[in-house]
């Protein structure tokens, strides 16, 4: 049983030598958000970023166990990284934090998700009730192709039953949020299939955001885009730190050393199901690791 | 290669200085490749031609009966024979076939939907296949046995249904009915029977859309809290809703030709009527059925028969064109 340092680090404004850039891509496209509240929504989330943690956490399919015994916390308002070679159960790991692990027929898992302290899979407790809370966005851009732009950022209104009296406002702050306003601001009606690779998954994350979840997954989002897609959504996810805490699974070291508050790296032996080999601030993970492999694989010299 | 492309350039360069001209490029097939090809493509014609053979024989047997009736035959409703020269029209015989397929149509199609959502949606693995192979199989009774099951068995147990829709709807014209109207052989009855043949077609169609339905797009719509029935009705069914249209299409194509069980539930008398529930009614093919031991009357039932394939054909082949626009049903053979 292994526990997270909860102490917050300033790690990351620290060491990011890509910190002006993504700055300065900013400032240029002028799409900071406004810091303003978001519109209130009848019937969403509590306000605020939550702290996700798993006690004893393991994953099945079939009769395969492919993720065994992790104990994470995730901290409010922090981001963490999820790192590790393909097969580790990264995926699977972050698909049980909002109970879309048990969608696939064969799956099934024992251990504990703590939302706030509460087990998301105890009884009388629906699985929509824990998505509205925790948001994904997917690794391929996965927007509603035939609903506008518009729509698509609402459609999670429609899908959980959300009200809101100000449905422009909100339209307003998730693209913002999402560093998509400027780009969509005079085409809302237009579909948002017709984006670019980049745009679809910023609107994806919009999307996700318009609900107000307390956490957000995000599996892979940039391993479809270009460098500069890439950088933007990079971007996106250091100015939601403040309201929404986001576990996000990457393949790409500079990206989890860029975006990351804390690292959990993931491991699986051949034939053996997946476990955490190590966790804790990033800037300690990636400089000086506890567990050789750590160093190995965040040095690239193997995975 | 590499070598040979520049000289390529090189040379055009030097003769034609300004306008690049596309090469011609050329591949002989193999031996095996020409056979194969040859095969193939008689098949596929094959087809065509017999569709175009059908086609002339039925407007060649019919020419006498166009001579004889001319543009009469569209606007007739009653088809006697007896008489010198023979009043035959086809008015009568297709708006019964239509009034019949549209029945079947409508009910079949929440029916087919709904079990094809069922099976791609809500069954779990162990249940879809083998409900799968039993939709299926609904396809293979022989229309002979819906006849008989529906003229001595189904038949009776609807008359109480067409009572009280007639009772409580019957200011809708399709649901009056005369006083002491009979309930049997009504066209309800048969549109009922035909809609339970056209099932299997829908459904299938129908199941293969929505099981093609991009995963990453369901999974969104989960993620973001949504239902079961929400993720299928702002996602499965906005995609598979150019199968359902065109399946339903086909299943109307089938409907229209339908003939044995028609051919029995009905009494296959030329009548202009929209009162379903009633008995009475006639359609194309069931009339032909019926009539088609005499042979002076030949040549109008092959006139009739022009028109429901020529129905059916258009039928058909708009729900293709319906089908392979669809997003979803590019893939997708109807």
């Amino acid at each position: 049983m292994t526990t997270i340092d909860p102490s917050p680090t300033g790690a990351f404004d620290g060491i990011d030598p890509f910190a002006t850039t993504r700055t300065g891509a900013v400032a240029v496209d002028g799409d900071q958000p406004s810091g303003e509240a978001p519109p209130r929504l009848v019937g969403g989330p509590p306000p605020g970023s939550a702290t996700i943690e798993t006690h004893d956490l393991c994953a099945w399919f079939g009769d395969r166990l492919v993720l065994e015994g992790v104990d994470l916390v995730m901290p409010a308002g922090e981001v963490t990284a999820l790192i590790g070679p393909s097969g580790c159960g990264k995926s699977t790991y972050l698909r049980m934090l909002n109970r879309m692990h048990e969608l696939v027929t064969t799956a099934s898992l024992s251990g504990e998700v703590l939302l706030d302290g509460e087990d998301i899979y105890r009884a009388g407790i629906r699985a929509q009730e824990v998505r509205i809370r925790v948001g994904m966005v997917f690794q391929k851009p996965n927007p509603f192709p035939a609903m506008s732009i518009r729509e698509n950022v609402l459609s999670g209104l429609k899908l959980a039953r959300l009200r809101c009296d100000d449905r422009d406002g909100l339209i307003e702050w998730a693209l913002r949020r999402a560093s998509l306003w400027n780009e969509v601001r005079d085409r809302l009606d237009q579909p948002g299939g017709a984006l670019s690779g980049g745009q679809q998954q910023r609107l994806c994350i919009a999307r996700a955001l318009a609900v107000q979840p307390n956490v957000l997954l995000m599996d892979e989002p940039c391993s479809a885009l270009d460098p500069t897609s890439t950088l933007r959504i990079e971007d996106t996810i250091a100015e939601l730190r403040d309201e929404v805490t986001v576990v996000i699974v990457t393949h790409n070291m500079q990206q989890a050393h860029r975006v990351s508050d804390r690292c959990a790296f993931f491991l699986a032996e051949e034939n053996q199901p997946g476990h955490v080999v190590e966790h804790g601030p990033t800037a300690k993970m990636f400089e000086h690791p506890d567990d050789p492999r750590t160093l190995d694989y965040v040095q690239g010299r193997f995975g | 290669m590499h070598v040979t492309l520049r000289r390529v350039r090189f040379t055009a360069a030097v003769t034609a200085a300004a306008t690049p001209r596309p090469r011609q490029v050329s591949d002989e097939p193999t031996r095996i490749d020409r056979i194969f090809g040859f095969v193939t493509t008689g098949a596929g014609m094959t087809v065509f031609v017999l569709l175009g053979l059908v086609g002339l024989f039925l407007l060649l047997r019919s020419r006498e009966a166009f001579d004889v009736a001319g543009w009469s035959f569209f606007t007739r409703v009653e088809w006697r024979s007896d008489t010198s020269p023979p009043e035959i029209g086809v008015l009568g015989l297709l708006t019964g076939t239509v009034i019949v397929a549209a029945i079947a149509v409508v009910v079949a199609v929440p029916l087919g939907t709904c079990t094809a959502l069922f099976i791609t949606d809500y069954a779990s693995a162990r249940v879809r296949g083998p409900l799968t192979g039993l939709v299926d199989l609904l396809a293979a009774i022989p229309s002979l046995l819906y006849g008989i099951w529906g003229f001595f068995v189904f038949g009776a147990q609807v008359v109480p249904l067409s009572k009280f829709l007639t009772r409580h709807l019957g200011w809708i014209p399709i649901f009056a009915t005369e006083e002491e109207a009979v309930f049997t052989g009504s066209m309800f009855i048969a549109g009922l029977v035909v809609s339970l043949m056209v099932l299997p077609i829908i459904a299938a169609v129908s199941r293969e859309v929505f099981s093609q339905t991009p995963q990453g797009e369901k999974e969104a719509a989960l993620a973001l809290g949504g239902t079961r029935w929400g993720m299928i009705r702002q996602v499965v069914l906005p995609y598979g809703k150019g199968g359902i249209i065109g399946g339903s299409m086909l299943g109307l194509g089938r409907a229209l030709g339908e003939t044995i069980a028609v051919y029995m539930l009905l009494p296959q008398v030329p009548k202009l009527t929209i009162r379903i529930l009633e008995n009475g009614g006639a359609t194309i093919s069931g009339f032909i059925a019926r009539r088609a031991g005499n042979d002076q009357e030949i040549p109008g039932l092959m006139a009739a028969g022009l028109v429901l394939f020529l129905l059916t054909l258009a039928t058909n082949m708009l729900a293709s064109v319906i089908i392979s626009r669809s997003r979803s049903g590019a893939g997708i053979d109807a």
